[in-house]
């Protein structure tokens, strides 16, 4: 039996007597969506529903001259055509930059192009109809007069006078540039044995959500209300903006979020279409719906990594890391995308590149430039794969280099376990990390040193193998510092709210949302343990923002550390209050109570004294018995922020077994191994399963995703039969191995765990392979993703 | 419905329908938005990804590949139907027991075709269920939680019958 068994772990501080923190617990909706029985966005209908579709520029850079909706607007059941000057009417442009990326900049951005189309796909006109079938109809009898215009497709050369300026009101193409220098890194350089340098190339890839994006708004006049059914993971930072663009007060807009077919950071964003939708339905007063079909999902869902990094490292030959270097460069698409900014993911590269490790010296640029392809933006694990392919890249070329074993190298630069408070050459704040814990773990788990030698006696057979490592840091549990500084009125306090029903049972409102990770359960089981009750007894509320305490979402690896110890705090309130109430009923000291599996007990002994139904009843229908003066209050709220540290920073070591086959270029994945530290453990399942589904999207990344597109700024491969994502049969078993290194900066000790996995599977993966052919005197691969042909080339057989 | 519409007869999960169906509708549409059937899911709509995945007479087949117009006469089960029968139980259990689905999305198809592969019988590899599966994308899990549970299934489905 390979299913987990659910049984209760050895006592910690945190455990209370029938505890489910680490403890497998199956999640509370699962039920329903293996019926068929959930409510995604695209299920969604409502009375006078109509459908919208977009006539999306075919070019990546056009002048509008006409759009002509005549013949579009006679289409059977058309109900209106609307191109962007008119809709501008409704709904005002935005800029997404934030004020403490100094210098980041961007052009007004439409919900509807105005007057000029800045990338291949970008909606040109909306057209409504009866169904979607019709809309499409309509989008065909559209007829737009373009004058193509000059496309910006290479980042390589955006910055170079001759190269059209995108926005020419900004004066170039340079969106974002960032330096830094920390320690000195000239003189590392001149001090190191060996210096070994790459130029790593990162292809755009995509988060190809199973759902595609999916809105339906619904304004009412009469209530002068907007409702919105949104799949996102930040329903109170999407009400801010629907309100501040519609010219609504945000109490007149209502965001609900049901069941998300996948986010990973695609659903975090605004979207000009999905702007746009919420526009049309207050132009037309009807619920308006749009669902991204894949073609659309492809050329508008943001996109990631397309990033260039010259990189170099110093290193002793004693295996001492004296230096890291690194220029990146990004190219964005026309608009910094609003309002987290294009600019984030350069901006962690820089802060992430030689985390895990002591070195001081270090020298970093980062430049972000416009460009006439799709928007690119944060998703999944925002710049660590990057970061970390760059440093353990280096880290694997240097080893070979100086002639060490990179388990060794390793070891003798990350930074010690005993060593912390600790700070990253970045200036990146480490609480407490466990890095050689976690070196050491895995290597014991792959049993690194039979592998080697596995790997040696198979090679005399010609069979290629490799073993790469990745070690990594990860950000997690974001305070104010990732985006409140700058400007954006995205939360990163969460609250939640708890209810006793008059049966006993308790409701929990929270500002987390839920996209699959399981943050239903972990919060469920956070309040089951600190307030008392079997988890049966819980019912937990996310995704409306009329009806949850105001809150940031899910995202960076929030919702548990953040959205769950809120709902511990809250679980703990609310068990004083019970307890305050249950006391006088039982005569005792409120101090000698406790709750337990639903029942009032006395606190030494757990002697039953009275089960919650009773005290439920009695409070809520004869509050008439108890004392004079006494209110019961049966609902309480509790909110946590991290304070202590701008991120909970975790740590983790990936490993991959894999082989190469030199004649065809394919690489068969054999093993797959990650120790990762999380702290806190809640849900090992979950926590588990969140690493391997991670892993697998950075395989993705590193083998197969890309968006490929021509120097027009045409998108190659728009379908799902073009653009290849991991498949069932091409992925291997992963063992995830863990540390627990609990933050003090929360009761519950929990950080995230949802990053984690992309950020390191690149990273070794690209060195398994690499040390697979390096005996065969192959090119180092620095390029993702790793083709069959980029394999070859590096062999030199093509 | 234009002029070219046409009048077909299903059995949807065992119930008889009369529809009127334009020939360019697809049979996932068709089930979704004229029977509101929305458990069959629309992922790729070109064959892909799998979350359409229902069975015609008996087949296993993607909902977004086949017309409504040409399942005139013909039974559909659907993960709406599956359930309530009943068949696929063991398997729902497995894949919530096993958290083999996050968002869910994927996941009625996944059963669907999980339950083509386990009605044939036999303790299916590993590598057989990953083949098997191969066709329907999951983005969250990364497939092993899936396969731990078919592979769970088989097990004591071919314990039981023996």
């Amino acid at each position: 039996m390979r299913i987990a068994a659910d049984v209760s772990p050895a006592l910690t501080a945190l455990d209370r007597p029938n505890s489910y923190i680490g403890r497998s617990v199956p999640r509370p909706n699962l039920a329903r969506l293996t019926q068929g029985r959930g409510q995604y966005v695209s299920d969604v209908s409502l009375p006078r529903m109509v459908h919208v579709a977009y006539v999306r520029s075919p070019h990546a850079h056009a002048h509008i001259k006409n759009i002509a909706t005549a013949e579009a607007k006679k289409s059977p059941g058309v109900v209106a055509v609307v191109t962007g000057a008119e809709l501008a009417k409704v709904i005002t442009p935005w800029v997404g930059v934030l004020t403490h990326l100094k210098g980041i900049k961007s052009a007004p951005q439409h919900a509807i192009a105005v007057g000029r189309a800045c990338w291949q796909g970008e909606a040109v006109c909306a057209v409504v109809a009866r169904s979607r079938a019709e809309a499409e109809d309509g989008c065909a009898l559209v007829n737009v007069d373009y004058e193509v215009l000059p496309a910006v497709t290479e980042a390589e050369t955006a910055l170079d006078p001759k190269t059209p300026v995108i926005h020419t009101e900004l004066g170039d193409n340079l969106t974002f540039e960032r330096t830094l220098t920390a320690g000195d890194p000239d003189k590392g350089f001149a001090g190191a044995d060996a210096v070994a340098e790459a130029t790593f190339l990162f292809g755009r890839h995509t988060g190809v959500t199973n759902e595609p994006r999916a809105i339906v708004a619904d304004w009412n006049p009469g209530e002068q209300r907007l409702t919105v059914y949104q799949g996102t993971q930040a329903p109170h930072m999407m009400q801010n903006l629907f309100a501040k663009h519609l010219s609504l007060e945000e109490h007149q807009v209502r965001v609900l979020t049901k069941d998300v077919g996948g986010s990973f950071g695609i659903k975090v964003h605004t979207y000009a279409d999905e702007m746009a939708t919420v526009a049309l339905s207050k132009l037309l007063k009807q619920p308006v719906k749009f669902v991204a079909d894949r073609l659309e999902s492809f050329v508008t869902d943001i996109h990631a990594r397309d990033h260039r990094v010259k990189a170099r490292i110093g290193v002793k030959r004693d295996g001492t890391i004296t230096a890291f270097e690194i220029d990146d460069l990004t190219g964005i698409g026309p608009y910094s995308v609003y309002p987290r900014t294009s600019g984030i993911e350069a901006n962690q590269v820089v802060n992430l590149v030689g985390g895990p490790y002591t070195c001081p010296n270090y020298r970093a640029r980062a430049r972000v430039v416009f460009q006439n392809k799709n928007v690119m933006c944060q998703y999944r694990a925002v710049g660590h794969p990057i970061a970390t392919a760059v440093t353990e890249g280096l880290v694997d070329l240097a080893a070979e280099k100086i002639g060490m074993d990179p388990a060794e190298l390793r070891r003798r630069n990350l930074i010690a376990d005993d060593a912390y408070p600790a700070a990253g050459a970045s200036g990146i704040k480490f609480e407490q990390l466990s890095h050689h814990a976690s070196l050491d773990k895995i290597l014991t788990m792959m049993d690194y040193t039979a592998l080697r030698a596995e790997q040696a006696q198979i090679r005399s057979r010609g069979i290629h193998r490799g073993i790469g490592l990745a070690s990594f840091i990860e950000v997690t549990n974001p305070s104010a510092a990732f985006y409140g500084v700058g400007g954006a009125r995205i939360s990163s306090q969460d609250g939640a709210t708890l209810k006793l029903d008059a049966t006993g049972a308790v409701f929990v409102h929270s500002g987390v949302t839920e996209q699959g990770q399981g943050a239903e359960a972990v919060l469920a089981q956070c309040v089951a343990t600190s307030f008392g009750v079997p988890i049966e007894r819980v019912r937990v509320v996310t995704g409306d923002t009329d009806n949850v305490p105001y809150g940031g979402g899910t995202w960076a690896s929030r919702a548990a550390g953040i959205g769950g110890e809120a709902a511990w705090q809250a679980g703990k309130a609310l068990r004083a209050n019970v307890l305050a109430a249950a006391a006088p009923i039982l005569q005792a000291d409120p101090k000698t109570l406790d709750i337990r599996a639903g029942i009032v007990v006395d606190a030494d002994t757990g002697r039953e004294r009275m089960p919650l139904d009773e005290v439920a009843r009695i409070v809520y229908f004869r509050p008439d018995t108890l004392p004079p003066g006494f209110q019961a209050e049966f609902m309480v709220t509790r909110h946590y922020v991290p304070r202590a540290w701008p991120f909970a920073f975790t740590n983790g070591v990936q490993a991959s077994y894999l082989e190469v086959d030199i004649k065809t270029g394919a690489v068969k994945l054999l093993r797959h191994w990650c120790v990762e530290d999380c702290g806190t453990v809640i849900n090992p399942q979950l926590v588990d399963e969140q690493i391997r589904g991670g892993i697998v999207q950075g395989i993705g990344g590193v083998l197969f995703e890309h968006c490929l597109y021509d120097e027009a700024g045409q998108l190659l491969n728009g379908t799902m039969m073009d653009y290849l994502v991991p498949m069932a049969s091409e992925m291997p078993d992963i063992d995830v191995g863990h540390v627990v290194t609990p933050t003090a900066d929360s009761e519950l000790g929990a950080k995230g765990a949802g990053e984690a996995g992309t950020a390191g599977a690149p990273a070794c993966i690209m060195n398994a392979i690499n040390d697979a052919l390096r005996p065969l005197n192959a090119a180092p691969i620095v390029a993702m993703p790793i083709t069959p042909e980029r394999v070859l080339e590096a062999l030199g057989r093509i | 419905m234009n002029a070219y519409s046409l009048d077909i007869g299903v059995k949807v999960n065992g119930e008889d329908v009369q529809a009127r169906v334009e020939p360019r509708k697809t049979l996932v549409d068709f089930l979704r938005d004229d029977l509101g059937l929305t458990g069959t899911h629309i992922g790729c709509e070109h064959g892909v990804c799998g979350a359409c995945t229902v069975r015609l007479d008996g087949e296993v087949v993607r909902g977004c590949l086949v017309l409504a117009v040409q399942c005139d006469g013909a039974q559909i089960e659907t993960i709406e139907g599956l359930s309530d029968a009943g068949v696929l139980v063991d398997l729902q259990l497995a894949f919530q027991r096993r958290n083999a689905l996050q968002c869910g999305f994927c996941t009625p198809g996944m059963l669907i075709g999980a339950q083509e592969l386990l009605a044939r019988g036999g303790l299916p590899s590993r590598e057989a269920i990953r083949e098997h599966i191969s066709g329907n994308y999951c983005r969250c899990t990364g497939y092993q939680a899936i396969v731990d549970a078919i592979e769970t299934v088989a097990h004591a489905r071919a314990g039981a019958k023996a």
